[in-house]
C-alpha cells in the first residue's frame, strides 16, 4: 500500500502507561533519536513518586512528553498531537491534554475488564466502545498479543516478553515519523550486552513495531519533521541534572580545586550525585552522607580544607541544612548549595515541579543570614548557572544557592555546549605561608569584595580558629561586643550586595525594552514565557519578557529595566514569592500570576492571562 | 630534609583566655593534649581540632592549631569532609556526651562505622553543662536535674557498648584525674590508623560534681576500677588481690588466692567478643557484687581500611583506569551532531 508523507513543523507526542511499562525509557530513546536527527526539542517526564505504584491505576500512570520540531522549541508543548496509551488509566489521565482530532495509539490489552476496574471505569463506559473517542484518530493495536507472538520462540518467560511491549510502540512511532531505529538498536545492544536473549527480544519487537506501521493499512499518513534551523555549532542533548553536574565539574577544573559533593539521596536531586560519582577521574569525591545535615557539614569541612565544596538536595533537605548554611555564612567559606525544587511543603509532591523555595533560600535561617542565589532557566542553563554559583562562591568566599527545579532537572533539550577554553576563568588564591616574624595572621581581614582570606589547614603560620559564634571584625576572635555584632551583620549583607558588581546586567529576552507589559520570570518557566511572549508580540501586543537568573543580589539595572513598562507581571509556580521580593525591594506594583499545581505553565494559559491583564 | 623545630606545649596554647569554670575537668584534658602533641613529631599546622557545641567544644579556641567550633553535634560530619579531602592532616574531634550521643548521635555512629582516620575525644560528664544542668543521654536513671525534678526516666547509653556496636575500630576509656593514663591513651589513639574513640570521664564540678568520684578518689579507686593492659591479667582491688575470670561467657570476680594465676582473664584488645563483655562492666557502683569499671583500651582493629584511604584510592584508581579527566570530552559526551 502507499502512504502519503506529510511535512510538519513540530509535533508533540505523549507516551503514557503504567509506571512499569517503560514509558520513560521509550520517551528518552525517542528524544535522543530526534536530537541526533537535528530537531530542536523539549521534554517533560511526568511520573508518580512511587517506583511501582499500584498497577493499572490512575496513580500509577507515568508519562513522557516530547515536543520536537524544525522550528525553535521552547516548551514540551501545551497539548499533544499523539497520545500513546498503554492502558485505560493512561488514557483517562491524559486525554484532556490531547488536541482535537489527535491520534491515539491504544494498547487494547490494557482495556480489559481488569484494567477498567483498576482505573475505576464501569464496563459500559469502556472508551473503546462508548463513543467517547469519536472525533479522535484512534489506532487500536493489541500490543501485548503481537509482542508475545513475535517472541514465541525467544525462550523468555511471559513476564520478560511483556516487558518488551514499549519497544513495539517505539518502533511504530519511529515509523510514523520516518525515523531510523539505529540509535535505539545501538542502545539496546549496549544495555543488554550481558543478556543476549533479552537484547535480541527487544530488537525484534522494536523492528516488529516498525514493520507493523509499514505493512498494515492502519496508517494512511507518515510524517516528516525536518531538522531545525539552529545556530551553527556542535550540539548534544542534555538533561538539567546532568548539566548541573557538568557545570560543577567544569568549575572544579577551571579553578584547579578538587570537587567534593556531600549529599543525601532525595528526589529529584539524586541524579546529580549519580552523575558526579561517575567522574572520580576528575578528582571528584562524592560522599553519600547519613543525612542531609551531615551532607552539608561534610561539605563545610571540605571547604575549610580547600576543596570546591558542594551540597545538593531538594526543599525538605534544604530545610534540614538551614543551621549549617548559617554556619557557612559565619565562617565565610565558599559553599555551593544546589536545590532542585519540588512541590512542597513537607514531603509535598516529590516528583512534581514548583518554584516555592525562593523565600527559603532568601530567608530560611535564623538571624540575619544573607546568601547569594542564582537560578537556572532551562536544562542546559543548569550548566551555566552551576558554574556561576561556583565562581561566585570561590571568588567571594561565600555560600551560594543555585535553584533549579524538577521540570528542568529531568527535562532535556539540545545544547550547543561550550568549549572549556571559553569559560570565564575562576581565580582562587589560598592565603600564603607566614613566618614567626610576620604580623599575626588576621583571618577576617577583607579585600575589596569584602571577602576574607582562605587559609587552609596545613599552611604554616596560618593556624587560626573559626566557628559559629560571632566574630570580631578582622581578628576573627569570639566577640560579644554590641557594636561589633551590628557591624558584622552589615558587612555580611554588604558582601552579598557587592556581588552585583561581578554579575551580568539584566537583559530583555524578547520584545522591546519598553512597552505596555513586562513579563518578569525566573527559573524553569523560561520556555513557556518565551513562547507566550512571541505569540503576544505576533498578535501585536507591546509585551516583553525578561528572565532573572541572578536572584540575590539582583542585577544592578533590574529596577531600571522594569521602570520602562506600564505593567510588570511576575508569573511563578508558587504563591507569589519573587513578586513579594520585587515589590519590597523596588516598590513596583508588580502583578503576581501564580500556578501551584505541580505542573509547568502552558504557554497558552500565559497568553490568556496576559491578555486578560491588558484588557 | 627539613628538621622539625622542637615544639613545646606552649606552642599549642592559643592567646585566648580559657573560660571553663574553675575546677572543671576540661582543664586537665586540655593540658594532657597540649603535653602529648609536641612529642608526636608533627608540624603544628597539620593539626586540626573540630568541635560541636557544649563546654568541651570550646576546646579548639584554646589550641594554637587550625580549628573549627562548628554547630551542635556536627563536628563529626565536618571532620569527615575535611579528612576525606585532606587525608594528610591530623584531625581531632572534641565532643561531649550530649553533643555526640544526643543531638549528634547519628553522625557519631556513622563516623565510627566508616572508620575515618580521626581521633575523637569524648568528654563524658553525664550532664548538660553549657545549658546549665539538664540530664544528658549518659545521666543515670532517676537523676534529679533542672529538667527532671521528679527524676529522669531516660535509660542511659553505655557509650563503650554503643561504639562497639557501631563497628568502631578503637575504643578506650580514661579519666580527667589520671593525667598519665590520659596521655598514654591519647597517644595510642593518635597512633591508631582509623577512628580512635576515647571516652574521658570528666567531672563537672558545678552541675554534676562527683559523678565519677568512686573511680578517681584514692580511697575507692583501686577497688572500683579495672585498669586494662593488653596481654596482662585483669586484676584489681585494694591490694591487687582480685581478678576477673570467664566462666563460659560469664565473667566472675575471684580472689587471686583462690585460683591459679593461669585462670585469670588475660586482656586481648583484638578480641571483639571479650571487649563486648568488658563494655558491659557498667553497673552501679553501689550495688553489691558489681564489676569494677574498666579503663584503658577495650578494642583495637588496626587492619580495617580507613574511609579516607579507600575514597582516595578510588580516585587514584579512576585516574589510572580512565586517565585524568578531559573536560571537553566529558561535556561533549558520546553523541553529538553538527549544525552548519
Amino acid at each position: 500500500m502507499s502512504t502519503s508523507v506529510e511535512t510538519l513543523e513540530s509535533v508533540v507526542i505523549r507516551f503514557a502507561g503504567d509506571s512499569g511499562d517503560g514509558m520513560q525509557l521509550t520517551g528518552t530513546q525517542f528524544t535522543n533519536s530526534a536530537a541526533l536527527f537535528g530537531n530542536d526539542l523539549a521534554t517533560f517526564p511526568d511520573f508518580p513518586a512511587e517506583i511501582r505504584a499500584p498497577i493499572g491505576t490512575l496513580a500509577g500512570v507515568s508519562g513522557f512528553q516530547i515536543h520536537f520540531g524544525s522550528t525553535k522549541i521552547n516548551t514540551p508543548g501545551d497539548q499533544s498531537d499523539v497520545l500513546v496509551a498503554m492502558n485505560v488509566a493512561a488514557l483517562k489521565a491524559n486525554i484532556k491534554n490531547l488536541k482535537k482530532h489527535g491520534v491515539i495509539i491504544i494498547n487494547t490489552d490494557g482495556f480489559d475488564s481488569k484494567n477498567l476496574r483498576l482505573a475505576n471505569v464501569p464496563e459500559d463506559k469502556n472508551p473503546l466502545i462508548d463513543g467517547s473517542l469519536d472525533g479522535y484518530d484512534v489506532k487500536k493495536i493489541d500490543v501485548t498479543k503481537i509482542t508475545r507472538a513475535a517472541l514465541v520462540d525467544s525462550g523468555l518467560g511471559t513476564k520478560e516478553i511483556d516487558r518488551c511491549k514499549n519497544m513495539f510502540v517505539l518502533g511504530l512511532v519511529y515509523w510514523m515519523y520516518n525515523r531510523s531505529t539505529k540509535n535505539t538498536i545501538d542502545f539496546i545492544k549496549s544495555k543488554f550486552k550481558k543478556n543476549e536473549a533479552v537484547m535480541n527480544a527487544n530488537i525484534k519487537v522494536l523492528e516488529a513495531g516498525w514493520s507493523y506501521g509499514e505493512t498494515t493499512e492502519m496508517f494512511v499518513n507518515r510524517f516528516e519533521v525536518a531538522p531545525a534551523q539552529m545556530e551553527a555549532g556542535i550540539y548534544r542533548s542534555i538533561m538539567g541534572n546532568q548539566a548541573a553536574a557538568y557545570g560543577l565539574i567544569a568549575a572544579s577544573v577551571k579553578s584547579g580545586l578538587p570537587l567534593f559533593y556531600g549529599t543525601y539521596p532525595i528526589t529529584p536531586a539524586s541524579d546529580i550525585l549519580h552523575e558526579l560519582s561517575k567522574y572520580k577521574n576528575f578528582n571528584v569525591r562524592t560522599f553519600q552522607a547519613e543525612d542531609e545535615i551531615a551532607a552539608i557539614c561534610s561539605s563545610i569541612g571540605a571547604a575549610f580544607g580547600g576543596s570546591l565544596a558542594i551540597t545538593g538536595s531538594s526543599g525538605p533537605g534544604i530545610a534540614l541544612k538551614g543551621e549549617a548554611i548559617g554556619l557557612a555564612t559565619m565562617l565565610e567559606l565558599p559553599l555551593v548549595i544546589v536545590n532542585v525544587q519540588r512541590a512542597g511543603p513537607s514531603t509535598g509532591l516529590p516528583t512534581k515541579t514548583e518554584q516555592a523555595d525562593l523565600m527559603q533560600a532568601y530567608y530560611g535561617r535564623n538571624g540575619e543570614c544573607p546568601v547569594v542565589i542564582v537560578a537556572a532557566q532551562s536544562p542546559a542553563d543548569c550548566f551555566t548557572m552551576a558554574y556561576e554559583a561556583c565562581r561566585i562562591a570561590l571568588e567571594h568566599m561565600i555560600p551560594v544557592f543555585i535553584l533549579t527545579d524538577g521540570y528542568i532537572a529531568n527535562g532535556a533539550e539540545p545544547w550547543k555546549f561550550p568549549q572549556t577554553k571559553d569559560l570565564q576563568p575562576i581565580n582562587v588564591q589560598f592565603a600564603k605561608e607566614r613566618k614567626a616574624s610576620d604580623d599575626k595572621f588576621m583571618p577576617y581581614l577583607r579585600d575589596e569584595k569584602l571577602s576574607r582570606p582562605w587559609a587552609v589547614p596545613g599552611t604554616k603560620g596560618l593556624e587560626h580558629r573559626i566557628g559559629g559564634l560571632e566574630k570580631q571584625n578582622i581578628t576573627g576572635n569570639i566577640s560579644y561586643d554590641a557594636d561589633n555584632h551590628e557591624l558584622m551583620v552589615k558587612l555580611r549583607q554588604e558582601k552579598v550586595d557587592r556581588v552585583a558588581d561581578y554579575i551580568p546586567e539584566q537583559t530583555i529576552d524578547n520584545g522591546a525594552d519598553s512597552g505596555d507589559l513586562l513579563m518578569l520570570g525566573w527559573g524553569g518557566t523560561y520556555g513557556a514565557l518565551k513562547t507566550a511572549t512571541q505569540k503576544l508580540i505576533d498578535e501585536g501586543y507591546k509585551v516583553s519578557h525578561a528572565h532573572v537568573r541572578y536572584m540575590s543580589p539582583f542585577p544592578k539595572n533590574l529596577g531600571e529595566v522594569m521602570s520602562k513598562f506600564k505593567t510588570v507581571v511576575i508569573p511563578e509556580l508558587n504563591n507569589g514569592q519573587m513578586a513579594k521580593i520585587i515589590r519590597d525591594k523596588y516598590f513596583v506594583d508588580a502583578i503576581p500570576y501564580n500556578k501551584i499545581q505541580g505542573q509547568p505553565f502552558m504557554s497558552n494559559e500565559v497568553v490568556s492571562k496576559i491578555k486578560e491583564i491588558l484588557s | 630534609m627539613e628538621v622539625l623545630e622542637k615544639l613545646t606545649s606552649k606552642d599549642f596554647t592559643s592567646d585566648q583566655e580559657v573560660r571553663w569554670c574553675p575546677g572543671c575537668g576540661d582543664y586537665s584534658i586540655l593540658k594532657q593534649v597540649q603535653t602529648v602533641l609536641p612529642d608526636l613529631g608533627r608540624p603544628r599546622e597539620e593539626f586540626v581540632f573540630i568541635s560541636g557545641i557544649g563546654c568541651s567544644s570550646r576546646f579548639p579556641y584554646y589550641m594554637d592549631t587550625f580549628g573549627m567550633h562548628s554547630i551542635h553535634g556536627r563536628a563529626t560530619a565536618v571532620a569527615t569532609g575535611l579528612k576525606s579531602t585532606r587525608p594528610e592532616l591530623s584531625v581531632w574531634i572534641v565532643t561531649g556526651d550530649g553533643d555526640s550521643m544526643s543531638i549528634g548521635g547519628n553522625h557519631f555512629i556513622h563516623l565510627l562505622r566508616r572508620n575515618l582516620d580521626v581521633n575523637v575525644l569524648l568528654f563524658n560528664n553525664q550532664i548538660y553543662g553549657l545549658t546549665k544542668g539538664q540530664y544528658s543521654p549518659t545521666s543515670e536513671q532517676g537523676k534529679i536535674t533542672k529538667s527532671t525534678p521528679m527524676g529522669s526516666i531516660d535509660h542511659p547509653f553505655n557509650p563503650i557498648a554503643l561504639c562497639l556496636g557501631s563497628e568502631s575500630t578503637f575504643v578506650a576509656r580514661t579519666m580527667d584525674r589520671d593525667p598519665k593514663h590520659q596521655q598514654a591513651i591519647i597517644r595510642r589513639g593518635y597512633e591508631h590508623k582509623g577512628t580512635s574513640m576515647i571516652e574521658i570521664y570528666q567531672n563537672c564540678n558545678v552541675f554534676n560534681d562527683g559523678a565519677f568520684e568512686v573511680y578517681t578518689e584514692k580511697s575507692s579507686k583501686k577497688e572500683q576500677t579495672l585498669m586494662m593492659e593488653n596481654g596482662k591479667p585483669l586484676i584489681f582491688g585494694e591490694n591487687s588481690d582480685k581478678g576477673i575470670m570467664l566462666d563460659g561467657f560469664k565473667p566472675i570476680i575471684v580472689n587471686l588466692a583462690d585460683v591459679s594465676a593461669n585462670d585469670i582473664w588475660i586482656h586481648d584488645e583484638t578480641d571483639m567478643v571479650k571487649a563486648t563483655i568488658l563494655s558491659r562492666f557498667y553497673d552501679n557502683a553501689s550495688v553489691e557484687g558489681h564489676f569494677p569499671r574498666p579503663f584503658g583500651v577495650f578494642y583495637v582493629d588496626g587492619k580495617r581500611p580507613t574511609y579516607d584511604d579507600m575514597l582516595n584510592a578510588q580516585v587514584a584508581e579512576a585516574i589510572e583506569k580512565f586517565g585524568a579527566g578531559d573536560l571537553d570530552k566529558m561535556i561533549a559526551g558520546k553523541e553529538t551532531w553538527v549544525v552548519n
